[in-house]
């Protein structure tokens, strides 16, 4: 070997020596760390968006926005009662349907089924949370509305029809209609959180009960529910979180009038649903400012409704798992 | 009555209410996957006549003309949520490739915290923000505003999925990557994101899934168009925008038509989320 050959060899080793540059290891971080901090970010930008462009209505308005009940653009009178009442009231029947049914699938799915209906179960009630929104609208106003107009909701009328709740007349797209589509929309996600939820619970628990004889159910209702109540709850908060939101599939079934009823059987009007009908349509500035803040009023609630869900569910998913290694 | 045979009938009333408990459980599985078959009937029903040929070629017509189709509107959805891309898969992989590899569990809470809650964030107010951000300032209705609202939900949804999948990745590899001399970002990079890449496309495709059928964003950022868009920064037509308009319409044409885009947008929406579920095993809803 030439002594410029083992020169030329000798740099490239050196060159091999040096250690790594360490630029791309820190900008590849900053960037990462860029991007996650973007949820952050989006939450402030929601958050400073509305407000913008509510200024003015919060201004002029103030506080009696949220108590007033009158809604009339061409006077420039705004109350965001009726749609606050009616986002309301849809989501308790929601949540009055939805809940039994979610948290009694995911008790059948997690303890009480055979083994092989089980994932086919979960991958129907998978699939029911991908329809999307505007199509179970489709279903609700074609199908839906017609079949609830013709059999349960004069059932309901025969039976019920002495409290003030299920008077009046009948005409199909109303508050329990909308009710109902927003339970169809959150039974999804109550059921799958609830079966993670049970699914945490340790086996210990049931073992504990099953060798004290326990039958399946007793299992289930001792050792099991008991144990999971917090986490159940905090499933129950977040499916509400979502009946708030709920926009196109309510919109399409609630007959949008705003108007604060006794009757179920009376259209209603959301906040999500005002602001999705009027907001091309507001010609004014100052009807603009008031659906922003209709949706300042909308983010606010549903945030809180979602902070609490989540807290309640991340203090279970840190506080199950050492008792489970016990 | 001796005291083993009372026994033995609180034994058998016992067993007798476990298996009632059962039966009724099972009815409510039934109740609630019950609207799903419903639904998928009567889109199928509903829609199956009007889709044909024209459907997918044509641009709808005028009120009281039969015929046309959804053409401008299926390559709508189709643009709409490849600009949604754009936005939503960079953010949403970077983001969760930094809560699986460099955040401390603290930080990582927070952020994790905070997607979560950005996730239960009404679809609809998207639409509200991007209008303030984007349409009020360029004074038009857009692909582009579209797109961004629709962008913007994915990020959340992608960068959970994502941080989920990667942390299922054996710490080995990095550390035989790491070993060998291998830059940590290249590790990241090369090994651990391609190792999971099949559930980080999972994830994406998920997204993609739920945020295509998404309306209330598009009310008033993408606006929906009648004909063809041939400028993103003209409103554009999208699928569930069509469905929606001609949902609520009093023409019994249009709402044929409806049947047939939900029928469209139904196939497209279950094909991803089945097809996903036969490759990979990835959860559909991060909570």
């Amino acid at each position: 070997m030439t002594k410029a050959q083992l020169l030329l060899r000798e740099r490239s080793v050196r060159e091999r020596m040096t250690p790594p540059s360490r630029f791309g290891d820190e900008a590849f971080k900053w960037l990462t760390l860029t991007m996650a901090l973007a949820v952050v970010l989006l939450i402030v930008l929601i958050g400073w968006q509305l407000a913008r462009g509510s200024s003015l209505a919060i201004q002029k308005f103030g506080f009696s926005f949220l108590i007033t009940s009158t809604w009339d653009p061409v006077a420039e009178q705004f109350g965001a009662l009726p749609f606050i009442y009616g986002t309301a009231v849809s989501s308790l029947i929601a949540l009055l349907i939805a809940v039994p049914l979610s948290i009694a699938t995911a008790v059948y799915l997690t303890e009480l089924a055979p083994l092989w209906i089980r994932q086919p179960i979960i991958s129907l009630v998978e699939m029911l949370a991908a329809i999307p929104s505007v199509i179970l609208g489709l279903w609700g106003i074609f199908v839906m509305i017609p079949w609830l107009r013709d059999y349960p909701f004069p059932f309901l009328k025969r039976i019920l029809g002495w409290t003030p709740i299920f008077t009046g007349p009948i005409y199909g797209p109303s508050m329990l209609a909308g009710g109902i589509i927003i339970a169809v929309m959150i039974v999804p996600i109550i059921t799958s959180v609830s079966r993670e939820i049970l699914r945490s619970v340790p086996d210990l628990q049931r073992e504990a009960a099953y060798a004290l004889g326990a039958t399946r159910w007793e299992v289930t209702r001792i050792a099991v529910l008991s144990y999971a109540g917090k986490g159940l709850f905090g499933a129950v908060i977040l499916g509400l979180g979502r009946a708030l939101g709920e926009t196109m599939a309510v919109t399409m079934v609630i007959g949008n009038t705003p108007q604060i009823a006794a009757s179920l059987f009376k259209p209603g009007y959301t906040l999500a649903s005002v602001i999705a009908n009027e907001f091309t349509e507001a010609t004014t500035d100052m009807y603009l400012q008031a659906l922003f803040e209709i949706g300042l009023v909308l983010f606010g609630v549903t945030i809180l409704v979602n902070l609490i869900a989540q807290l309640l569910l991340k203090t279970i998913a840190r506080g199950a798992s050492p008792r489970a290694v016990q | 009555m001796t005291m083993r045979t009372r026994r033995k009938d609180r034994h058998s009333w016992r067993k007798l209410e476990s298996a009632l408990v059962s039966g009724l459980t099972f009815c409510s599985a039934i109740i609630v996957i019950a609207p799903l078959a419903l639904v998928f009937f009567h889109v199928v029903k509903s829609g199956i006549g009007a889709v044909n040929l024209d459907f997918f070629t044509k641009l709808p017509k005028p009120v009281g003309t039969p015929g046309g189709g959804m053409a401008n509107a299926i390559v709508g959805t189709l643009e709409l949520l490849a600009l949604a891309s754009v936005i939503g898969i960079p953010v949403g992989v970077l983001g969760g490739v930094y809560l699986a590899e460099y955040g401390t569990a603290r930080v990582n809470w927070v952020l994790r915290f905070i997607a979560d809650v950005l996730n239960g964030v009404p679809s609809i107010i998207w639409g509200v923000v991007v209008y303030g951000l984007v349409v009020l300032r360029f004074k038009s209705f857009s692909a582009y505003a579209g797109g961004l609202a629709l962008g913007l939900i994915m990020v959340p949804l992608i960068l959970r999925t994502t941080e989920e999948v990667i942390l299922l990745v054996p710490a080995s590899y990095r550390e035989a990557a790491l070993a060998l001399g291998i830059a940590r970002w290249k590790t990241i990079a090369h090994i651990v994101v391609k190792t999971a890449s099949r559930g980080i496309i999972t994830g994406i495709l998920l997204a993609l899934a739920r945020v295509g059928g998404e309306t209330a964003p598009l009310l008033f950022t993408a606006f929906g168009n009648r004909f063809w868009n041939h400028d993103l920064r003209e409103p554009i037509a999208a699928l569930p925008l069509q469905i929606f308009t001609y949902a609520i319409s009093p023409y019994d044409d249009w709402h044929r038509q409806a049947w047939a885009g939900a029928l469209i947008l139904v196939t497209g929406v279950f094909c991803v989320n089945v097809l996903v579920r036969i490759f990979t095993r990835v959860r559909a809803m991060p909570v």
